[in-house]
């Protein structure tokens, strides 16, 4: 093997100087690290665009009456916020992550698909256009606007919806080929292309992480595409799937769709989960504990998100056993949840901690999504569910879970390995002023939600009674101090991107362990053309 | 009638107690609210007294429970966010590189001892999931959805946009009942009254200290019928029928609204109770049925075109405005205009006195599926769907100058 090294590398920097170059480099890639660029400067611009959408609705909500805006258009724009917080920011934000750090970390010298992985990304700015264009068309009179019925599709209210909902379906039909694209180049990747030596058991945690999502994207995402099919030809080829007048049944949609949405909320989580591990170890400079319990948990985790989905209806009415099984089961993923904070904590016990911007984002990731996990463990509880469900609790409780535990992890994610990708440190006073005026923010916009949750105000009302006047108004100007602090942050990867900071070592970090910082930083072009031995 | 307000706002004054610590045999408030105190304490108390930490004051048994297990349950959560992360902000203070810490090379338990540490706040962890909370939540959900023993009396609720329908089988009343709170609050040209968006012409009429059996449904999508004071909350779906029960401990009106995103004025929806000792509700169904034959006897009467016309402007304005708005232009395209609408604007009915298919009379009846257009004949009476059938063809430029009569509509169903 070592005979082939010197061959190998010679004809890969020979290669390198053949690419398209301009526009042309970047449409026909099929580097996956070009590809990772790619999803992650597609997802931080998504970012914004679903950050502008709810910063409107925020200024709506600031006061009780209509101010900026008519009903109408506060239902689009609540659910257009949430797709393109799902589907277009954190899911490609992972993916993105995957992309770069996999055939790194598994000592592979690309993805095993690649240009499968570069049509799953080309599919992404069309599937954006399509679920944002109803805005532009209502501003020349085609049609009433954007999906108006919040990120669920609730039949009827889908179906009796304008053309908005009709570009939704098939914006999200073409985000979800892309993500089972990119999900089995992920399985394939990983199954086929480690280094030898490296045994499933040796496996980065970030990969297992990562396996265990483009598993459940497999599983869920068909029967996802599926409701909504049913639900197009609900609205125009007269089928009765949903419409209780023809026989069919309004709360089947519910459940399909929450087959898939429940463990969409562990696919966005569990990329970030296996990152955690790396970024305790390494500002700990102490190995991770409890590696196995962590890969089981995760496995764990990923099984039982298939088997819960009716406690989000609990609400809607079922048979006893149902409410007492999906209750009980609900609760039991907090089992395998401690489990991984239980890890998490104990790599930090006795370690030698410096509190560098990753780590900060990982320790704040952890104490806010605990309070998600918390309140999630109530929320699994049928009767106090029926006071919980429907308000802004349930608004609340989600936002610990994706804003801290996505948004925030993939921020732990981009601070940890960003110097790594482009070579040169970020500036760490912005990052750390960054860190705590999100943290701060984020608080103060959503932890008035839980109380005005409990004092009885429901979600998705563009305008609310008297007494949650306080509180919103709080939430509001929390909400746009968090929004603008994340400027900071994409300025601040901005200047990395732009050559501007230190030069980093190969080894950015004083603790990191794993075959990615044994590459120089930025890693070449074609990285591990001959793969390392892992012992 | 006495009308008592149970106080769901704290900023009526009556009520000026902050961070939760509200009377009542399960005053302890959250822990949550408690770990806020120390910032809240820098606040003038005035300013606190504007905030609610809690559940509205409960209103039946069910939240009465449902409050108690809430409070136990935070306390249990809030003690285990104590705990844990007390243990790791001891280690981010104590076990730093600037202290000079070697770090540690463990990597997992090691012998029993340290096993047994590890395993012990799992068996914690399970004692609380499944004995700690899962004991009392397993009693809440039968309690809960116990909806038949020892019902006293049937309440049927039907959601539909955006309005709600009550109706009381054992004595055959039934109404609708909307939003009262004028536009020009809503779009702050007039000062907002203290029940804004929580108010409604015809509120829920029910007799304390009874059993009351809710079953809920609804004519168009899917709506959720909550009272945040009586602990229950539940869709309206449908084709199908949800029940909860509902048993008022003392005389007051209750508010709450719609919980499901249901289309365009899902947030004007309320739902108001009113509770009332037996006496009085045994008064007002009387009242209530002598209004409803009353008006039911107006079927059989021949009707002037200007009578029709103004019922029909009232009936307009409480069924139809929302979406239509009341000068008739609609919100295109959702929601078509009637001014100099081709539908309208289409002959009453066919040569021998028959419905149309999709003729103004058809489409006011029967609907328009798929859209936010319901099936008036289910809502309204004869009189009212013959009224505003007369006042659609004859107003905002539509000069059809034709009427049709109650008797032809209860003909015709």
């Amino acid at each position: 093997m070592n005979t082939a090294t010197v061959a190998q590398d010679a004809h890969a920097d020979h290669h390198g100087a053949h690419h398209p170059s301009g526009i042309m480099r970047w449409l026909t890639t099929t580097n996956h690290k070009d590809i990772g660029t790619m999803y992650l400067t597609f997802s931080l611009i998504m970012f914004f665009v679903g950050g502008i959408m709810i910063l409107a609705v925020r200024a709506e909500l600031f006061q009780p009456g209509l101010q900026f805006m008519q009903p109408e258009f506060f239902n689009q724009l609540i659910g257009v916020h949430a797709l393109v917080m799902i589907f277009a920011a954190l899911m490609p934000a992972a993916t993105g992550f995957a992309n770069w750090q996999i055939p790194l970390m598994i000592g592979a010298p690309d993805m095993a698909l690649p240009r499968l992985n570069n049509w799953g990304f080309w599919l992404l700015p069309p599937a954006a256009i399509l679920l944002t264009l109803p805005f532009t068309l209502a501003l020349f009179g085609i049609g009433d606007g954007a999906i108006a019925t919040g990120w669920t599709f609730y039949a009827p209210l889908s179906i009796q919806g304008g053309i908005g909902v009709d570009f939704a379906i098939f914006s999200v039909h073409i985000l979800g080929i892309s993500s089972i694209m990119g999900s089995i180049n992920i399985i394939v990747t990983i199954f086929n292309m480690r280094a030898p030596g490296m045994t499933m058991m040796k496996l980065p945690l970030f990969c297992w992480g990562w396996l265990i999502t483009a598993f459940l994207l497999v599983i869920t995402l068909p029967v996802l595409a599926g409701a909504v099919t049913m639900l197009l030809m609900d609205r125009h080829f007269g089928t009765h799937f949903f419409i209780a007048a023809g026989g069919g049944d309004p709360i089947l949609f519910q459940h399909l769709f929450w087959f898939f949405g429940h463990p969409e909320v562990y696919i966005l989580l569990l990329p970030v989960w296996g990152l955690m591990p790396h970024v305790m170890s390494t500002f700990t400079r102490k190995p991770n504990y409890g590696y196995k319990a962590q890969v089981y948990s995760f496995i764990a985790i990923g099984v039982l998100s298939l088997v819960v989905w009716a406690h989000h209806f609990f609400t809607a009415g079922m048979p006893v056993p149902a409410l007492l099984y999906f209750m009980y089961s609900t609760m039991s993923i907090s089992l395998p949840l401690a489990v991984l904070f239980f890890c998490w904590i104990a790599t930090m016990w006795r370690g030698a901690m410096t509190f560098e911007t990753p780590m900060l984002f990982a320790l704040g990731f952890i104490v806010l999504f605990g309070i998600a996990g918390l309140t999630g463990l109530v929320l699994a509880d049928v009767a106090a569910d029926a006071q919980y469900h429907h308000s802004y609790f349930v608004v609340a409780h989600f936002h610990y879970a994706l804003f801290t535990g996505g948004i925030m992890g993939v921020m732990t994610g981009v601070y940890y390995w960003l110097p790594k990708w482009t070579g040169r440190m970020y500036s760490e006073k912005l990052g750390k002023l960054h860190f705590w005026l999100t943290v701060i923010s984020f608080n103060l916009t959503f932890m008035p939600q839980f109380f005005l949750g409990l004092a009885g105000m429901p979600r998705r009302i563009p305008d609310y009674a008297l007494q949650f006047a306080e509180f919103n108004a709080i939430s509001t100007v929390g909400a746009f101090i968090l929004g603008f602090s994340q400027l900071i942050f994409a300025y601040n990867v901005w200047q990395c991107c732009r050559g501007k900071g230190e030069q980093v070592p190969a080894r950015v970090w004083e603790g990191a362990e794993g075959l990615e910082w044994e590459l120089s930083s930025p890693p070449p072009h074609h990285s591990w053309e001959v793969q390392p031995e892992v012992k | 009638m006495t009308q008592r307000e149970p106080s769901r706002h704290a900023h009526s004054g009556r009520r000026m107690m902050p961070l939760g610590l509200q009377g009542g045999r399960f005053g302890r408030g959250t822990l949550l609210a408690a770990l806020l105190a120390p910032f809240l304490a820098l606040c003038p108390l005035p300013l606190l007294a504007a905030y609610s930490w809690n559940f509205p004051e409960p209103a039946t048994p069910l939240a009465r429970d449902t409050l108690h297990m809430h409070n136990q349950f935070m306390i249990i959560i809030t003690v285990l966010f104590v705990v844990v992360f007390a243990i790791m902000i001891y280690s981010m203070v104590k076990h730093r590189k600037s202290l000079g810490v070697e770090p540690a090379k463990f990597s997992g338990p090691t012998g029993k001892l340290q096993w047994f540490w590890v395993l012990v706040p799992f068996a914690i962890l399970l004692f609380i999931d499944f004995i700690l909370m899962g004991i009392p939540a397993f009693h809440a959900v039968i309690d809960m959805e116990d909806t038949q023993t020892k019902a006293d009396m049937v309440l049927r609720v039907t959601g539909m946009q955006w309005k709600w329908q009550y109706e009381y089988p054992d004595s055959g009343i039934k109404y609708i009942s909307t939003s009262t709170t004028p536009k020009e609050q809503v779009n702050n040209q007039a000062e907002k009254g203290e029940h804004y968006l929580l108010e409604v012409d015809n509120p829920v009429v029910l007799p304390v200290g009874k059993k009351v059996r809710v079953l809920i449904t609804s004519t168009d999508v899917i709506h959720t019928w909550w009272v945040p004071q009586f602990g229950v909350k539940r869709d309206a779906i449908p084709g199908f029928l949800r029940e909860v029960w509902v048993k008022i401990e003392k005389p007051g009106i209750y508010r709450g609204q719609c919980a499901e995103l249901c289309g365009k004025d899902h947030g004007f929806m309320p739902v108001v109770v009113q509770g009332v000792t037996e006496p009085e509700y045994a008064a007002w169904v009387e009242k209530k049925k002598a209004e409803q034959s009353s008006a039911s006897a107006g079927v059989d009467k021949a009707w002037t075109k200007a009578e029709l016309i103004a019922k029909g402007k009232e009936v307009y304005m409480t069924n139809c405005a929302a979406c239509h708005q009341p000068d008739g232009k609609g919100l295109p395209p959702t929601f078509p205009a009637l001014a100099g609408s081709k539908v309208v604007n289409t002959p009453l009915l066919s040569a021998d006195g028959k419905v149309v298919k999709d003729s103004h009379v058809d489409r006011v009846l029967n609907g328009k599926a798929g859209t936010a257009m319901q099936a008036f004949k289910t809502t309204l009476s004869d009189v009212d769907l013959a009224a505003v059938i007369t006042f659609e063809r004859n107003s905002f430029g539509n000069t059809q100058g034709d009427l049709i009569q109650p008797a032809l509509i209860k003909a015709l169903r």
